[in-house]
């Protein structure tokens, strides 16, 4: 007999928007979760027999509710169980609030409705401010990714137990402090909006960094890259008025698409001056150039904008050298304006040694050392190591290699500054002019 | 849902202020209190004396123990708390945000009340 075939990852995908659902209607993640997860084992054991239903999202929800509605009707059979299992109806806030009443009224009704707007609430619940950083990474990756918690940690390089942890205490904060299930509105809405992009941008660096980390040792990493981008389509599909939003998914597509030149068959770091162009998605470079130019109609500018107008200038130049350096060097001043930082004067100061000379470059990375920032950063000195090479001050290139080196964190970068170093002849020979 | 509201000042912020400053601080108080009484949400609150006229008291084993303090090295003490009855954490941050010190170089540290006394 045939057997039909349940989706691989439908689970994952369908999460957020049943976890939105029954969350508007229990106020409770641990109540929503547990549901949801019934609901899929019930899939698991009857979709072979039945096949998968044409709505699966719509069955998922009506199940897992069905299934925490029992729950809850168990509870209130138990005595001095009262309470605790009105609080799920009556002490949350809700929105729309529905009266406790009316929501065990409806047992009959069956069609789940799944309405975006709760993906969205979802997605502002967990991250939102009063959650530390870790937290919201973890919650959103769990709830609207669909991750096992064992993914997640394996994703981050943490113990199980703590990740376990993180998401318990992230869920206890949310349900004590009563952190809302709510849009954000007005002036609110923009503060509310970064936070989500920020979760977002932070996963897929992580997945970005792995690439680099590979080398270190055996790695099994849930690719965060690719939730990064799901996470950024869905949140274009979500909201998209936002002109931020469309940046971030630009910027991401722009990044992904020169993902896999960033790296040498031995998973040594390549960095953007040596990389072979012709290994770039063009594809996605197209994609993500079409993404920039439609935030950038829609505004106002932001720092996502920014820095995606930024990647689609390196993604569309032929080569290193014939990038549009001026271009660059004015977008990174205003980046500077709207995200002040000693990053962006870092990156600014790159692009000014391409265009102005290494000696321009050089004065700009020497003012933000004088400054006392980055001086942790491995790549400030690697920058400087570059330009001084560039200008035969070779001693001094090898004394900035040697602190870069000590720096580094990731194995394949100090390989690559090692690299660097070792080929500055005593002429000063640099082939290349700038770091990753 | 109940919160308190706990306003940690620096004494340091408030005797920099001129005497009319300082007023026009004082009225921007009675302002926001006036405010929440009026949407309801005001439960109760205090402005408190110096953490110099402190007093801890502790019941162990030998019986009640008193001391002076406590003394933590901080700049920031607690000034005064509102305990306010709110829809939600977010509106218990709007309200945070309101209190004059959150401006004043200090920090307002929003704690859900918890609730034991709840009966059906």
């Amino acid at each position: 007999m045939e057997q039909p075939v349940v989706p691989e990852d439908l689970f994952r995908t369908e999460s957020g928007r049943v976890l939105g659902a029954l969350m508007r209607r229990f106020g409770d993640l641990d109540v929503a979760e547990d549901a949801y997860q019934d609901a899929c084992l019930a899939a698991v054991e009857t979709w072979p027999r039945d096949g998968v239903p044409t709505n699966p999202g719509a069955w998922l929800t009506t199940v897992a509710r069905n299934r925490a509605l029992d729950r809850v009707r168990r509870e209130l059979q138990r005595p001095g169980r009262e309470v605790q299992a009105l609080g799920l109806y009556a002490d949350r806030p809700v929105e729309p609030a529905g009266p406790a009443a009316d929501e065990l009224a409806d047992l009959g009704d069956t069609a789940a409705v799944l309405d975006d707007d709760d993906q969205l609430r979802l997605l502002f619940l967990c991250c939102h401010p009063a959650l530390a950083e870790q937290a919201q990474v973890a919650l959103t990756l769990r709830t609207v990714g669909g991750l096992t918690t064992t993914e997640i940690a394996r994703a981050f390089l943490v113990p199980e137990a703590t990740m376990a942890q993180r998401l318990v205490r992230a869920k206890r904060k949310i349900a004590l402090a009563g952190i809302p299930f709510r849009l954000p509105e007005g002036d609110e809405l923009a503060d509310r909006t970064a936070a989500v992009l920020h979760v977002v941008y932070l996963v897929f660096n992580e997945g970005y960094a792995a690439t680099e980390a590979a080398a270190d040792g055996p790695l099994v990493r849930t690719d965060l890259c690719e939730e990064a981008l799901r996470l950024s389509a869905l949140l274009r599909r979500l909201l998209p008025d936002d002109a931020e939003v469309g940046g971030l998914a630009a910027l991401l597509v722009l990044h992904d698409a020169r993902r896999a030149a960033r790296t040498d068959l031995a998973g040594h770091l390549v960095p953007l001056a040596e990389q072979d162009r012709s290994g770039w998605d063009g594809e996605r470079i197209h994609e993500g150039v079409a993404l920039v130019e439609q935030a950038l109609r829609i505004g106002p500018v932001g720092p996502y904008q920014i820095e995606a107008s930024i990647a689609a200038l390196h993604a569309e130049a032929p080569t290193y050298e014939t990038t549009d350096w001026p271009q660059i060097v004015v977008l990174y001043g205003l980046l500077e304006q709207a995200l002040p930082g000693p990053m962006v004067r870092l990156n600014r100061a790159v692009a000014v040694a391409m265009l102005d000379g290494p000696q321009a470059g050089l004065d700009l990375v020497d003012r933000i050392a004088a400054a006392g920032e980055l001086g942790g950063y491995h790549r400030l000195q690697a920058v400087r190591a570059h330009l001084l090479a560039d200008l035969g001050r070779t001693d001094e290139a090898g004394a900035a290699y040697d602190e870069a080196v000590r720096l580094a964190t990731s194995g394949p970068e100090r390989d690559y500054l090692r690299m660097r170093r070792d080929r500055l002849g005593p002429g000063g020979l640099n082939p290349g002019r700038k770091s990753p | 849902m109940k919160y308190m509201l706990l306003i940690f000042s620096n004494p340091e912020n408030w005797g920099a202020l001129s005497e009319v400053e300082t007023k026009g601080v004082m009225d921007e108080y009675w302002a926001f209190t006036q405010r929440i009484t009026e949407s309801g949400e005001f439960v109760s609150g205090e402005p408190l004396q110096g953490p110099d006229t402190a007093t801890v008291v502790r019941v162990r084993d030998a019986g009640r123990a008193i001391s002076d303090g406590p003394f933590i090295e901080s700049k920031e003490v607690l000034a005064g708390y509102y305990v306010v009855d709110c829809k939600s954490l977010d509106r218990a941050l709007e309200l945070a945000a309101q209190i004059p010190d959150a401006k004043l170089g200090g920090g307002i540290e929003v704690r859900p009340c918890a609730d034991m006394g709840r009966t059906s």
